[in-house]
């Protein structure tokens, strides 16, 4: 297929349809609206269903009814719509059956902004819904990684009976840029041996997430934290940039990495020895490769749009042997690369120390760089 | 015993699960009755039940057909996502007051204004039974429960919310109709509607929904007998039974039986 400039979210709304999307249920929420109004069109062309639910809880219920069929579906939305469907991600986690969900991050907590923002991460990573599950969750940085990860998530989500979720900032969401569509797949309806489609010779079904006897729900844990181990062997997927003789590696998911590698690009034309780790599976966590650098590294630098979440999981791997620093641009802003080459240079010329926190000295250093007063 | 003298059978649609219910609640009813119109038409092993939260979250465990289990209130919006990928399949909601019209409000409002083709059993019996017996929207004025201990009281707590009346208000909505389970009578009407609720559906003719007014002995604090009377006496008169919106595409239907 030829390169075409495709605006993110309409490009993952076609990279959905072309992965076999069978139907999709959403609410209008900026900066992820265009995800809607492309499937608006597109999907009842190709006779496929769309519906505009009445809010997220509906949009994602309607997921949740729809993936119990086995077909392939999604819903999409942002920040504040993503924390409504929170309970039926629960849902869907406990009754096993796959569904995907894209949140185009904005600026929160609250209403928030509707500029870029990673600050979801800690919700899609670890929280959320209640209970206590795993989920898949991809972070591309471009139009064209965001089109990959599409078919991905479906491909993953129904391998592993689980929730795949793709996070991205409003920028990846709605810039444009020149990319690459995958082939029209046909859609596939499989005849799962758990779905629920009319019970026509064969035993009736039941779909549920509720296990009254504790000892039930219990296996159930125990069986999602064993196919979470799967999924950990399995399926971690990261970027490396110039890690071979690095000495300092910078780490950042999503649009923040990629204005990192600009960073670590002029540095390295600077001649200073520095690389990249770009996660896309920010769960399962590349927790390995960075337990694997930590040998052979001065220092690491996190970098996010938030006030420092995928800190703590850099933190879990490199568990305090070499000093780990923060920079983050919280509320909606988008970092420079001259900023990101700033904390670089302040890695190189130390000292560091393994003892302090990363965040403390990274809010002190804020204050100071936008001229604000410590309250 | 031979076939003269058999006047109860299990409908071939129920598993042989014995009831949970409490005595003299009416969800055996209701269940009973939605087994038989599945099994008469002939589409039990295309059904696709929704179970919602409440006493009757256990619905599946009576119906020899596939079923899901949604989130309090979800039901509409499930059902509403099975059948837009599986329109050929026969897809109903059960549902009570709580479900329906307290957390479920948004959801069941839009199905109908969408007019999905599904069938909603909305069972009113003006409490939430499951958690012991609180104040529902339905619950009626002065009527004491866990919650409302001196008695609803409209100024703080406000009026009961009539939802078939306000249902029937949208075009979507292809047939509404309240009935009743307190007397032998009255079930029998009920499952006349239930059937022209589900045949609505067959037709594609829009969203149907049947409002059965239920009883709760055990949370009521009333016997079996008591609770009918109650239905009869004071739910029905607040709750009037009657077609509240039956469109003019179902009018054409005939129902056999």
């Amino acid at each position: 297929m030829p390169k075409e400039l495709w605006k993110g979210n309409e490009a993952i709304a076609e990279a959905a349809v072309r992965a076999g999307l069978e139907a999709y249920f959403g609410y209008p929420i900026t900066p992820q609206t265009e995800i809607l109004e492309y499937l608006s069109r597109r999907m009842p062309e190709l006779g496929r269903a769309f519906v505009q639910a009445e809010s997220e809880l509906g949009a994602i219920n309607m997921v949740y009814g729809a993936a119990c069929t086995g077909a392939r579906v999604m819903s999409s939305s942002s920040s504040p719509g993503v924390s409504l469907m929170m309970e039926g991600l629960s849902y869907i986690a406990g009754t096993e059956i796959p569904a995907v969900l894209v949140n185009v991050m904005r600026g929160g907590p609250g209403l928030g902004n509707i500029a870029p923002a990673q600050s979801d991460y800690n919700q899609a990573v670890r929280g959320g819904g209640h209970g206590d599950y795993p989920r898949i969750v991809l972070a591309p940085a471009s139009v064209q990684e965001a089109i990959d990860l599409m078919a991905l998530s479906f491909d993953l989500a129904e391998k592993y009976r689980m929730i795949a979720m793709m996070i991205l900032d409003g920028s990846v969401g709605q810039m444009m840029e020149p990319a690459e569509m995958p082939a029209m797949r046909e859609i596939r309806r499989r005849d799962y041996e758990w779905a629920v489609n009319g019970a026509m010779n064969r035993e009736r079904r039941i779909l549920t997430s509720i296990y009254l006897n504790p000892l039930d729900e219990e296996k159930t844990n125990l069986r999602l934290a064993e196919r979470w181990n799967e999924v950990k062997t399995n399926e971690v997927r990261y970027k490396e940039y110039f890690l071979d003789d690095a000495k300092y590696v910078v780490v950042g998911f999503g649009t923040a990495g990629r204005v990192a590698l600009s960073a670590v690009r002029e540095a390295r034309a600077h001649g200073v020895k520095v690389g990249l780790l770009r996660p896309i599976t920010v769960s399962p966590f590349p927790y390995e490769a960075l337990n694997q650098l930590t040998g052979q590294v001065e220092a690491f630098l996190v970098v996010e749009m938030n006030a420092g979440q995928m800190l703590d999981d850099v933190q879990l791997a490199v568990r305090g042997r070499v000093p780990v620093e923060f920079y983050g641009r919280p509320g909606g802003v988008v970092p420079f690369h001259d900023e990101i080459l700033d904390e670089i240079r302040r890695l190189v010329s130390g000292p560091l120390a393994v003892s302090s926190n990363p965040r403390d000295s990274w809010l002190t250093r804020m204050y100071r760089n936008l001229k604000i007063a410590v309250p | 015993m031979t076939t003269d003298n058999l006047v109860y059978e299990r409908p071939e649609a129920f598993t042989e699960t014995p009831t949970h219910y409490c005595p003299g609640c009416t969800h055996g009813v209701a269940h009973r009755l939605v087994a038989e119109v599945l099994e008469e038409m002939g589409v039990v092993n295309k059904t696709v039940g929704v179970a919602p939260v409440g006493c009757s979250v256990f619905a599946y465990n009576y119906f020899d057909a596939d079923f899901v289990e949604a989130p309090h209130g979800r039901a509409p919006a499930m059902a509403t996502g099975i059948k837009r990928v599986l329109p050929d399949r026969v897809v109903f909601t059960y549902q009570g007051d709580g479900d329906l019209a307290s957390i479920g409000m948004g959801e069941i409002v839009h199905a109908a204004a969408r007019g999905e083709n599904i069938t909603v059993i909305f069972i009113n019996n003006a409490n939430y039974g499951m958690t012991g017996g609180q104040m529902a929207p339905t619950t009626l004025p002065g009527m004491k429960t866990t919650s409302s201990p001196n008695g609803r009281d409209v100024e703080t707590q406000g009026y009961p919310i009539k939802v078939s009346e306000m249902l029937s208000t949208l075009d979507g909505v292809g047939y509404c109709v309240r009935r009743s389970l307190h007397d032998p009578k009255n079930i029998r009407l009920a499952k006349k509607a239930i059937r022209a609720a589900f045949e609505t559906q067959m037709r594609g003719l829009g969203f149907s929904m049947v409002e059965l007014l239920s009883t709760c002995p055990t949370n009521w604090g009333m016997t079996p007998v008591a609770s009918m009377k109650f239905v009869a006496e004071h739910m029905v008169p607040a709750y009037p039974l009657g077609d509240y919106k039956v469109s003019d595409a179902v009018k054409q239907i005939k129902v056999q039986g």
